[in-house]
Formats: C-alpha cells, structure tokens, sequence
C-alpha cells in the first residue's frame, strides 16, 4: 500500500518551490513513502495525554527593548543581490 | 432579491509605532530611502534569528485590552510558510493557536441602533516588504519588513456595508485613543480586507465568501461591499453559483474586479516557531499594561453628557478622535464653559479643518488659546463677532486671546454714556425709522441696532445697544 | 612531531617564554594544509592573507605585552556553516557558492574576542543534512586514517581537519550526532553541548530545536579552552540559555571516584559492530577501575528517536531553507521569465539530491491534514524521549555509550538508501531530541579505524563530561595515536 501519490509529491514540490521531473517525482515517491512508513512506526505509542516538546528547555519571555540598533547600508544589503535597481532587489515579474 | 442575508467579516491590520521592528533593531521610519532600515535579521541572511521587541507585545495587549479581549496568558509565535519577494525568508513571523488576545467586542451605532461586533481574535506578526512594479520586473524595498503589526479579526457579525464603516470608524478611534498605532491608511499604517457572502434568510449555513482587497479607505470598504452585495445578489438570483474569490475594488470603475479564483484554502503550513520561546503574561504585567489604557470614547461620551451635560450629539463628535477630546478637556481645565467649547470645537474649529485640510496640530490654536477667548465673550470683553476675528488669529498664528484684543483694540464697548451718545445721533438721523417704531413696527429696531454697530466698528456691546435704543425710543 | 599536535597549554607557555610566535602557528597551520589538503579536502575556503596579517597584529600584542584572549595565536577551522563577516559561506551549497556575510555568528565574534585565527571555512555535508560529507555540494572530503573512507558528517571536514593536524581545533555543528560521528570516525574529542549553552546567531540554520555548535579538538582539555570561550548566554538567540558558564578547565581533577555510569541496555542492540562494543566495555572497564561504577540501564523510547528525529528536523529545514529563494543573495536561475519558475529552477539547480528529499520531507509532515499525525505526533514523542533522559538522571550521573553502531565505512558504499545512512545516527540523535550535552572521546579502534566513547551528562553539565572524559583520557593512551598521511 502505498501512503504517499506521484499527485501529492508533486503538490508538496510546488508548495516548497522545487522544480521536478517525472524520474524525480517517481523516485521521490518511492523514498519519501518508505521514509514515511518508517515514521510511522511512531503510531505504536500512545501519546493521548503527553504534550508536545518544541523547546527542550523551559525558557520564556526572552524581550528587547525597543532601542534602535544600527541598520545596515544599502550597499551591504545589496553586496550579495543576484539583481537590482536603484537600492532595491530586482525579480522578474510576479505572474500568479 | 429582500430574501438575501448579508455577512460580512473584516480583517484589519494596524501597524504598531514602536521605535524598532518587531525583531530586531531596525528603525520603523516611514519614509526612509529603500532598503536603509535593514540589517541582516530582517533582510533574512542566512544564520539571523529573531528577538521579540517587549514594546510590541505591550502595545498589542494594549490594543487588544481596548478591545475587550481576553488575553491568552500563554501567548506565542508560528510560522507562516509562503514565497513572496516582500516575505525575505519565504515565512511570516505569526501567531497562529495562541494569539495574544481572543473573544473581544466592540459597540457600534447605524441609524440609532447599537450592536455589539465580536473580535474573534487579535494576533501579533510581522509586516511584509514593499513591491514596486515596473515593466521588466518587481522592486523589493524591506524597510517596512518586520515592522510590528496586530491584525484584528471581526466575528462574521456584521450585516451591511453600512455597519462595516462603523466597525472600522469606532475600530479606528479604539486604537487612536489607545495610542498604540497612527491608524494612518494612506500610509498603510491601517489596512483592510472584507469578507462577504449572502445566504438566504433562515439558512444557518454560511454561503460562499468572496475577500475583498485593495479598499483604500473606509468609504472605498463600504462602496465595495455594497457593490459586491448587489453583485452576489445578481449572481444568485439569476440561478449562479458564487465562488471562493479574491476581488479587488476599483475606483474608477466603483466596481470589484476579480483578482484570482482560489482552489481550496492555502496551505501555510503553520507550526511553532522554534527560534522564539512562549511569553506568559502574569497579572502584574496585564495590570501594568491595563493602567496604560486611557479613558476610550464610549466612556468619555458618558462622561461629556453626565459631567458637562453635552448633548448626546455634541459628545459623540467631540470623542471620535483622542486629539479632539483631549482638546476640548484642556480647554475645559483652561475655564471655559463645556457647551460654548464644544460649540466652537464642533462649529468653527472643525469648519476651518475642513476648508484647510489640516488636522487641529498642524494649527497654531490651542485649547489654552480658545478658552481665554471664550472667557473673554462670557465677561462681555468681546462680542460673537469680535471673537471671530480673534478666532482666526489664534487658529492661523496662535498667541492669547487677551492680548490679541488689546493689540488690535477689539474691547467691546460697555460704556453706557458713551453707547448712548451714539444711539441719540442714530435715532436723529433716522427719522423714518423712529416712526415705523411708533407704528408698532418691532422690526425697526433691528436696523437701528445695526446702524449703532456699524458706527462702532462693532465693538458695542450688543445687548447694552439693545437696550439703550428701546429706552431712548420710548423717550420720543 | 609538528607544532600542532601540542595542547592550547602547552602552546599558551611557548608563546608566553617568546619560543614560539602566532606566525609560527599559522604557518604550521598552512604548510600542512598545503602539504595533505589534496588529499583530505577538509578546506572549502582558505583565509590565508587575512590570517598571516592577524598573526603579525597579534606578534604585536605578544611583544607590547597587551592582553591576551583566552585562546591567543590559536589557528582554528570554521564549520561552513557558521557565518564569517567578509569569509565566504557556502553550508557547502551550490546555492551559496558565492554568498559573503555582511555579519559575524556571535560565536565568531567570541573567538575574536579569544584571539584565535580563522584559518578557513570547513567542507562539510550541505546544509549539515549527512552522515559522511559525501552530500556537500562541491566535493567529498576523507577520512585522514583511510582516505577511502567517510570522515563522517556533517561536520566531518572540521574532524578531518582536526585530526590531519592542519588546524588546531575546529568548530561544528550537531544536530543529530554532527560533531560526535565524526570525531568518532576521524578519532578526535567532539562536543555536543547542552541547547543553549553555544549561541545559534550566526549558524544557518538546519534544525533550529536541534541544532548546536561545539569544539572539536585533540584532547579533552583543548576542547574545555574552546567551549569556555564560545559558551554563554547571548542577547541575539532567544533560545539562548541564562546559565552561568563554570570554569570547565577546573573539572580536571582525574578523579571519577563514586561517579555512577548508566549504560542503556538500547546502544549495544543489532546493529552494533562487536568492535564497538568491546572498545566501549573496555573503556567502562578503565572507568571502574578509576573507582566509578555502571549500571545497565534503559531508555525505552530510543527506538522512535530516528523516525522522531527526521520528522522535526525535515519541517524545520523546509522552513528554515524557503529564505534560500534566490532574491536577495544565492543562486538565481537564468532558466526562468518568471517568479515562481526563478523560485522553482533557482532552488532546484541550487539544492542537492539529499536537502530536496529533506524538504520534500518537512513540507509534506507539516501540509494540511498531516501536521497532527506527523509533527505534531513526533513533537509529542519527543516528550518521551526526553523523559527518558531525565529519569536515568535521577539516578546516575552519566551515560554511556558507543558513539556511532560501526566505524567510519567506505566512500560511496550507503549513498544509495537514504534509511541505511541514516542508521548512523541512531546514537546520538537522542541526545539532540533530549537536549542533553555529549562528548565523543577516542576510545580504540575496530579494523584499524577509531571508534568513539560517547559520554552523555544532564543539562549544563558538561564540567561532569569533561571530568570523565579527561579521566578516562589520561588513563588511555587513544588519543595520542595518529593518522599517517
């Protein structure tokens, strides 16, 4: 059985911007449904009543205040611009 | 084409004014040369990580107390996965199931009528970049990358397009009053998108919603959804079938234009951003932020009418924004009378704001200035008229109002001797007047009064004049 | 035998009699460098005029007698991963392949303040997703005791550089057992420490929950002198720690009397090369005969760490590498008129075989209707593991294990399964679940090539790490052998 389709891999490769052919999408398939199937060895535990870990430490309220910090220049924000004009990144048209 | 239901919701997002970004240390100036207020954290460079600016949480408590909110005492931040060139690291910094503040209302009145719309919830983020278009490709400025926002998201409560515009005036005031936004649209500082559908009446169920954007002001929210109101309507009636749209509204058309179709909902893919750790919120520091909040309008409407006995009318006006409230409040602690102020604030000074397009700071009027001019009316120093004069000097170049009469000898004149001197002269060389008066002709004296006024440049008092004339009248 | 080989000591006492110069250092550092690197290819950029102008800036400050940092004149290997202001920094990505910062990590900036010289950025697998460094995006680097195995990964060019004796020390990163597998496999000491205690700011970012940086070293003592210098609470990362830093220098007692080892019953299951094992029970046998006493024990949930593991650490990724999108810095496609084609070619030409799988991964468990059986479900587990931890801490002091199942393997021989290769990591990836600190210490060999002791503590307590690990050093002669190049 398998638990992940070519249509959802190519969905999942459209929501993370990545370009992939058919080989790929095929192959993708195949790992991505084994690794899939190895996770959900996970199901065997009973987690009903355990609460989700998304920091291991138990930090909180970590605040700046609000004291302006020097900015960069626009050169250096530019230093590493695949394109640009006039101080601002350039991308091609946005066609949706 | 009665039989249909309209519900809408808005979803509004106000930029916070705090002097830095949300996550980092870069200016909030609006304004600024593009890409000047970056820095490698919100220009998203590889290896940044975000710091939470403590201002921004207590401006959007702040806003969301205002609202009457209930504030999630565990609040903390998600990602919000999508690519766009104004979105540097392709996720928003957001809120997603813990949203600083949840279940609010705010009151609002159509035609008399008060309603309570419900806050769903309000949540923090940070603002996007700024796209340029041009002919061969897109601009990228990210200096208003990471400026704090709240966005405040309405109960699906409101009816017509005519509540939709009170929602946002009474929600625009609430926030101005709390001082935690500008709430400047023209600047972006407040945006809105609107949500509508129709359902027949009864039916529980939702219909399909189109989301407005693009609505630049609250008139153009409101001609929006009226139109997308008649346009559903049309739809429906003619036996269509509305779908799940993003429209845009036109100006020059006073139309909705369809942006885009939208296949399913997004998939944002939101978890827990790891790189930020919860924020409690502990009574103290809900009371501190609490003892912030001022007087919000409602409360001072109350006040106006019970305290200085105001119509309700008068302090409805009066309150809708917190420059003007708190004007008329100086001028009252200044001594004047509450009814002759509002009478000013409501009549001349908002007349002139009209005309000139200004607001009442950009004016060199202050409430100090209004109420000794005011002061100077009710102890007969000057007249109505007189103080019109006086009026314009003070809202154009300021001063006191005392010493702008005594400069420019605008001292009403109480001198009885004096004033009657003048009405003899005047009802000498007005026989015909005289006589129209014997005649039963009441009428006459109002052009008497006038001819006495004229002579003294208009500074006799009026009522003395009044009374002079009707004495010397009944002497012949 | 070369200047490097000596300790951070031994070296600050040459430098403070005037015997030796920082040049001297750095020199060493270059030569040999120049001599091995064809072979090893631990370098992915070298800073070398920099470097030689820094060892005469700081010959000035030795001969002025001004102050000295903590770790003076030291010529150290940076982890590509960790930013350098003006240094190129590639995660070993074709979509970095030019990308210089316009900032320093706060641990760069540590060393700075240290005084040591960054002698250049380090290879490793891109993006730190890899188990032998095999997956970097320009070329592999080899294990300097068998230049036809993996040195491991993903730091496994800050190992090799290490333990080829072209750097003093080095910085890496682990995320799942990143510094420990190959220290292990390239036979030096590797720090995992505590969440926290090392400031991200600077680090790219693979698995913000997970990922920490740590020293790489010789020996046991280098490697205190290196975490001393770069650990502590930093305003940047919210995930930072307000702990204060002990002097790690003075866990050096040689004494581990008492100490109560847990050996999880879980680390020497199928899987384990006998090798493995024996090098570890010895180890545990010198430990006992230093008058500490072990237990087995176990950690029940061991089992789901790897699939726990990849779940959480592939979302992360997803979102932490969607800022690699072609805008602002990296590679941008020339196959493409528009913006989502510029985003899809540029990442896809961009990303190797093994970070698109990754992303594919993490942005499918976080999709609609996934999120709660996948990650959320793992962040739940999670919980469990790191239960676990915390119940053996109740009773003992450390852990023990064998770092890695085998030794290093050879090239080419698991790129094909993803799965297989990510077997490596089944020992050390609980740590980085549990948060814990964890020490990869020489501890023998198994068909000629070093195999790791992996010593595991309980929050913030690398002192009682290094306090065993040292011991357990000086009481063997492993570190002391070296790879003949």
């Amino acid at each position: 059985m398998s638990r992940i389709s070519k249509e959802q891999v190519k969905h999942v490769a459209h929501l993370a911007r990545l370009a992939v052919t058919e080989e790929e999408t095929e192959m993708l398939t195949e790992q991505l449904d084994k690794i899939i199937g190895f996770a959900e060895e996970l199901n065997e535990l009973d987690t009903e009543n355990v609460e989700p870990t998304t920091h291991v430490l138990e930090l909180k309220n970590v605040l700046r205040e609000d004291e302006v910090r020097n900015s960069v220049s626009v050169d250096e924000a530019m230093k590493n611009a695949p394109a640009q004009r006039d101080g601002q990144f350039k991308v091609p048209n946005i066609l949706e | 084409m009665s039989e249909f239901e309209t519900i809408i919701g808005l979803e509004v997002h106000v930029e916070l004014k705090t002097n830095t970004k949300i996550f980092c240390g870069c200016s909030t100036n609006f304004g600024a040369p593009p890409n000047t207020n970056v820095c490698p954290i919100c220009l998203g460079h590889p290896g940044v990580l975000p710091v939470v600016n403590h201002q921004a949480v207590d401006f959007a408590m702040r806003a969301a107390l205002a609202l009457n909110c209930e504030i999630n005492r565990e609040t903390k931040f998600d990602r919000k996965n999508y690519f766009y060139p104004d979105n540097p690291k392709a996720y928003q910094v957001s809120q997603f199931d813990k949203p600083i503040g949840e279940h609010g209302w705010i009151e609002i009145e159509v035609g008399g009528n008060k309603k309570k719309i419900g806050i769903t919830r309000i949540h923090m983020e940070e603002d996007a970049g700024k796209l340029t278009h041009t002919a061969d490709g897109s601009l990228v400025d990210l200096n208003r990358q990471g400026t704090p926002l709240v966005e405040i998201v309405s109960e699906p409560d409101i009816r017509t397009p005519e509540e939709a515009y009170a929602y946002l005036e009474k929600l625009k005031a609430i926030i101005q009053y709390t001082e935690v936004s500008d709430c400047k649209m023209e600047e972006g500082s407040l945006r809105c998108d609107a949500n509508i559908s129709i359902r027949p009446v009864g039916q529980e169920e939702f219909g399909t919603k189109a989301e407005l954007k693009n609505l630049n002001s609250f008139a153009f929210v409101q001609k929006g959804l009226e139109h997308e109101e008649k346009r559903q309507r049309e739809v429906v009636s003619a036996g269509g079938v509305i779908l799940q749209e993003t429209r845009r509204y036109d100006e020059a058309t006073k139309t909705t234009i369809l942006m885009r179709v939208k296949e399913g909902s997004d998939d944002y893919r939101y978890f827990p951003e790891p790189d930020l750790v919860s924020i409690f919120i502990d009574e103290e520091w809900m009371d501190r932020v609490k003892s912030d909040i001022p007087e919000l309008p409602d409360a001072r409407q109350k006040r106006y009418v019970g305290e200085f006995g105001l119509p309700e009318y008068d302090a409805k006006v009066l309150t809708i924004t917190k420059e003007m409230a708190d004007f008329f409040e100086t001028a009252i602690d200044a001594g004047a009378d509450a009814k002759q102020a509002s009478n000013w604030i409501m009549g001349e000074v908002s007349a002139y704001l009209n005309n000139e397009g200004k607001e009442l700071k950009q004016t060199a009027l202050t409430a100090e200035g209004l109420a000794g001019m005011i002061k100077l009316i009710e102890n007969g120093t000057i007249s109505n008229k007189i103080a019109k004069t006086v009026f314009k000097e003070l809202i154009e170049n300021g001063g006191d109002a005392e010493k702008i009469v005594k400069e420019k000898g605008l001292v009403q004149i109480s001198d009885e001797g004096a004033i009657r001197e003048i009405v003899v002269k005047i009802l000498d060389a007005n026989e015909q007047s005289v006589a129209d008066y014997k005649d039963g002709k009441e009428k006459a004296i109002g052009f008497l009064v006038g001819q006495v006024m004229k002579e003294t440049k208009g500074k006799a008092n009026p009522p003395l004049v009044n009374k002079l004339i009707v004495e010397e009248l009944k002497k012949r | 035998m070369s200047i490097l080989d000596k300790k951070i000591s031994e070296l600050n006492e040459l430098l403070h009699k005037k015997e030796l110069s920082v040049s001297d250092l750095v020199d060493a550092s270059f030569d040999r460098i120049h001599q091995v690197d064809d072979k090893v290819k631990a370098f992915l950029t070298l800073n070398e005029e920099y470097s030689r102008i820094k060892a005469k800036q700081l010959d000035e400050k030795l001969v002025s007698g001004a102050d000295r940092g903590l770790l003076f004149g030291m010529p150290i290997g940076i982890k590509d991963n960790i930013v350098t202001k003006g240094i190129r920094t590639t995660c070993a990505s074709r979509i970095l392949e030019n990308f210089e910062p316009i900032y320093d990590a706060t641990v760069v900036e540590r060393l700075s303040a240290a005084d040591t010289v960054t002698i250049g950025k380090l290879n490793m697998d891109e993006f730190a997703m890899g188990s032998s460094n095999e997956n970097s995006g320009f070329h592999p680097t080899f294990n300097p005791w068998d230049l036809s195995c993996v040195p491991g990964g993903s730091s496994g060019a800050s190992a090799a550089s290490v333990s080829a004796g072209e750097v003093l020390f080095s910085l890496g990163s682990d995320t799942g057992g990143s510094i420990r597998q190959p220290a292990a496999f390239c036979g030096v000491v590797g720090l995992k420490p505590t969440y926290g205690l090392v400031s991200r700011y600077g680090l790219v970012a693979f698995a913000s929950s997970l990922d920490q940086i740590g020293p790489i070293t010789k020996t046991v003592e280098d490697n205190a002198y290196l975490l001393q210098a770069i650990a502590g609470n930093d305003p940047m990362d919210s995930t930072s720690a307000k702990v204060d830093v002990p002097d790690y220098l003075a866990s050096f007692t040689g004494d581990v009397k008492g100490l109560k080892i847990a050996v999880p019953k879980e680390y020497f299951g199928e899987g384990v090369e006998a090798g493995v094992k024996e090098n570890v029970m010895a180890a545990l046998k010198v430990l006992e005969g230093l008058g500490a006493t072990w237990e087995e024990v176990s950690l029940p949930h061991s089992k789901y760490a790897l699939a726990t593991y990849y779940l959480l650490s592939s979302s992360e990724a997803s979102a932490n590498l969607s800022r690699f999108d072609g805008v602002r810095y990296g590679l941008r496609s020339d196959n493409s008129n528009n913006l989502i084609d510029m985003y899809k070619q540029s990442r896809s030409e961009g990303f190797g075989e093994e970070v698109k799988r990754r992303i594919m991964l993490g942005t499918f468990a976080l999709s609609s209707g996934y999120y709660d059986a996948y990650y959320k479900k793992a962040q739940k587990v999670r919980t469990l593991i790191k239960e676990d931890f915390t119940n053996i801490f109740e009773k003992y002091d450390v852990i023990i294990g064998p770092t890695t199942p085998s030794a290093s393997f050879k090239c080419g021989s698991m790129v094909k399964d993803p799965v297989t290769m990510y077997m490596n990591d089944i020992l050390t990836i609980p740590v980085n679940l549990a948060g814990v600190p964890a020490i990869s210490v020489p501890c023998g060999f198994s068909d000629g090539l070093p195999t790791g002791l992996q010593i595991i503590g309980k929050h913030f307590d690398e002192k009682t790490i290094y306090q065993v690990a040292h011991a357990f050093e000086q009481a063997t002669e492993h570190h002391k052998a070296k790879p003949k190049l």
